[in-house]
């Protein structure tokens, strides 16, 4: 059965033109600047870059502002916008370890070497609106502490491995993993291929599959090692410019947690690692990332797969928000034909119904 | 201040990370003064890609793309056929146009010493100086630590 | 180093105007096969690449791809001036390349080995580029099959003793097989793997169902 669903452009036009005059909100009050957004909703921006997978500042401004603040919407154009540039190529890999620190953190060495730094953290306040900042406010300038040779941080993965206690970082060469924004993907996942994908997950998402397993579906003791926040370089290679050159910096928070791990019969009991690695400041999302690079390293770690956590093409499959916002707000759009061919279904099933009613009726008299 | 006298870079590699990292204004003021404002032509861009950026396992382990960044690429030829080439992140076209053409003008030793000591090695200062602005204010974030007496049980 | 070589010129003035007529072009190329396409794109890459082959290889080649070159092709000022306009990288296994450039075919064998694809992914296969002198050869073969109404000639030089044989081969491969992609001076043609072959000798059909 066919039915005829034409029309609407005007509808739609007017729609648009609606939509901008609310997003731009009342004309009295001042139009936001991207600056303003980039600057004073940075974690917005962070998140918008990291699951929106393009590093990019402004763009990621101007996305929120289009979205009107709606960060899923935001990701959505970063991301088409994304799929319109070539690419040049692939980064050397990042250096972590020679990071500009702005926070540096570690649940399990009080006295590490190079220190904890709390930078500007949300941790300690009290979480009390503050009345002030409804307002126009000047906060004081932020204390500094010039240091004559401060001690380089030392990775707390590198004292657990001077001692042997801790699993090693693994073969650096490494595979050439399969790129998700290129090839399809392909279950079973390499793990680098799943940290691809969840370093681009939803927050969300992955911060309900981590606290799942603190909960207990697939527990495993995690300790926050390491949390670094700041910049790298990032370098490229191409001939041209005569060999590997730094492009500039971006900002990254990473995360190391050491879990406990009794052994198996091919490894000795040690503490196992899970790592998180996203664009910007994003803390909760990096530890989130660990917890569930960890919980799908079941299968590898000869642990018992019983939780969602652990179930790779679970996890992985539905950490896209895109993908999962398109799917799920498809529905809302004209399902006409379908939904016809279910009406006529459902009536003709009553009207058989009915009849078997009357026979059964009949029969009885 | 911790900062003293740098020994201003001297091969191409450093000379284009101080150009790729240097604050925008810096970069065009320092240009500007520089007073070297040669003819060219593009040879490629300003041209806006992606680079995919790639980390490691751990930090150290196999390495893993995770996420890409905007990066602008150029090259340039000047009048006299020197050819210069740049690749900068982000989307600032004049950024990676000056670098392809400092790159280009760097193949001469007189002007490659001039570049040096007029713009790379200011350009240089002022990278080390917000560094270490934002490195002091991290700093005075450090968590002095002093044990409390733990009781006997 | 690059910095001064001659490998940064050549390439398409308009990047994204002359990859679409390219693209275009391939194509139009692929759907109809054995029709000859005349881009009219200028471009002057290192010799022994042709100027079709170049406007072909930089329509297709960015730094995700991966190509192989023949014996004659694989010269360092074309590996340079690929690397500076297309990013792509080279490789020495036929298996690995999405795509290959050949100057010249001595036998078939020169045409195989190369990626067929698998049957979840016939498309990750090698699409060969082959550089020919010309498309007036005196052995015409006779193309049938999808986006040919009924037949079409097809005459290009130099094709290797077999070569039909060949073809039938990878035809029966299908969905996977290579696709051939015949580069002259200032015209392309492509054979699909959906094309079929059939050689006319002399006037006579020689006709294989």
């Amino acid at each position: 059965m066919y039915v005829a669903v034409k029309g609407g452009e005007k509808a739609i036009d007017n729609a648009h033109r609606l939509l901008a005059d609310r997003r731009r909100g009342d004309p009295e009050i001042s139009e936001l600047s991207l600056d303003q957004i980039s600057g004073q909703l940075s974690l917005a921006v962070d998140r918008v870059m990291s699951e929106g997978s393009l590093y990019d500042r402004e763009l990621a401004a101007l996305a929120i502002k289009q979205a009107r603040g709606d960060l899923i919407e935001a990701i959505f154009l970063v991301r088409a916008y994304r799929t319109t540039l070539p690419r040049f190529g692939y980064s050397e890999p990042i250096d972590t370890g020679d990071m500009k620190l702005e926070r540096r953190i570690s649940a399990t060495y009080k006295d590490l070497p190079g220190g904890q730094m709390l930078g500007p953290t949300f941790d300690y306040t009290h979480r009390l609106l503050d009345p002030a900042l409804a307002g126009e406010t000047v906060p004081d300038a932020p204390e500094r502490r010039f240091e004559e040779a401060p001690e380089k941080p030392m990775r707390v993965s590198d004292i657990l491995a001077g001692e042997g206690l801790i699993e090693p970082d693994g073969d650096p060469s490494g595979r050439d993993p399969a790129d998700i924004t290129r090839t399809p993907l392909e279950f079973p996942l390499e793990r680098e291929t799943r940290l691809q994908a969840l370093s681009r997950g939803d927050e969300g998402f992955l911060l309900a599959l981590g606290y799942s397993t603190q909960r207990g579906y697939a527990r495993n003791h995690p300790f926050v090692g390491e949390i670094r926040i700041g910049e790298v370089e990032v370098e490229f290679e191409a001939p041209e410019l005569g060999g590997a050159s730094v492009l500039g910096r971006v900002q990254i928070t990473e995360c190391q947690m050491v879990n406990q791990f009794k052994g198996s019969a091919k490894a000795p009991p040690q503490f196992t690692r899970s790592y998180g690695l996203v664009f910007g400041q994003s803390e909760r999302k990096a530890m989130s990332m660990a917890l569930c690079d960890r919980a799908l390293r079941a299968g590898e770690l000869g642990e018992d797969r019983v939780a969602a956590a652990q179930d790779e093409e679970f996890v992985i499959s539905h950490s896209d928000n895109v993908q999962a916002t398109g799917f799920v707000e498809h529905l809302k759009l004209p399902h006409y034909v379908d939904f016809q061919a279910e009406l006529e279904l459902v009536r003709k099933m009553r009207a058989e119904h009915a009849h078997r009613a009357e026979n059964m009726q009949e029969a009885a008299e | 201040m911790t900062s003293q006298a740098i020994e201003p870079p001297t091969d191409r590699q450093e000379r284009s990370a101080v150009l790729a990292t240097a604050p925008a204004a810096d970069l065009l003021r320092h240009w500007q003064a520089l007073g070297l404002d040669p003819d060219f032509r593009f040879v490629r861009g300003p041209e806006i890609g992606l680079v995919s950026l790639r980390g490691r396992i751990g930090g150290g382990g196999a390495p893993f793309p995770f996420g890409d960044a905007t990066a602008t690429r150029a090259t340039v030829r000047l009048d006299d056929g020197r050819v210069g080439h740049a690749m900068t992140l982000g989307r600032d076209s004049q950024r990676a146009t000056i670098a392809a053409v400092v790159d280009a003008l760097c193949q001469d030793a007189g002007e490659r010493n001039r570049v040096h000591e007029q713009l790379i090695a200011p350009l240089q200062e002022a990278i080390r100086k917000r560094d270490d602005t934002r490195a002091a204010e991290t700093a005075a974030t450090r968590v002095d630590f002093f044990t409390m007496v733990r009781g006997e049980d | 180093m690059l910095a001064t070589g001659t490998a940064v010129d050549g390439g398409f003035s308009n990047q994204v105007l002359d990859a679409q007529i390219g693209f275009a072009a391939l194509m139009n190329a692929l759907s109809r096969p054995g029709t000859l396409q005349s881009p009219g794109i200028h471009v002057v890459p290192p010799s022994p690449l042709s100027a079709m082959t170049a406007i072909v290889a930089l329509t297709l080649c960015d730094a995700d791809t991966v190509v192989w070159l023949d014996e004659t092709v694989n010269t360092s000022a074309v590996r340079d001036w690929l690397a500076f306009h297309t990013g792509t990288a080279i490789t020495a296994e036929k298996e690995l390349a999405q795509f290959a450039i050949l100057d010249a075919v001595r036998s078939v064998a020169d045409l195989q080995g190369f990626a067929a694809g698998s049957q979840e992914y016939p498309d990750r296969s090698t699409s060969i580029i082959l550089q020919v002198a010309g498309f007036s050869s005196a052995q015409k073969f006779q193309l049938s099959g999808p986006g040919i109404k009924e037949v079409v000639s097809f005459a290009p030089e130099g094709l290797p003793e077999g070569f039909p044989d060949f073809w039938a081969a990878n035809r029966a491969l299908f969905p996977r097989g290579v696709d051939l992609i015949f580069t002259s001076k200032d015209q392309l043609a492509a054979l699909p793997r959906t094309t079929r072959i059939d050689e006319k000798l002399g006037g006579h059909d020689v006709r294989s169902r």
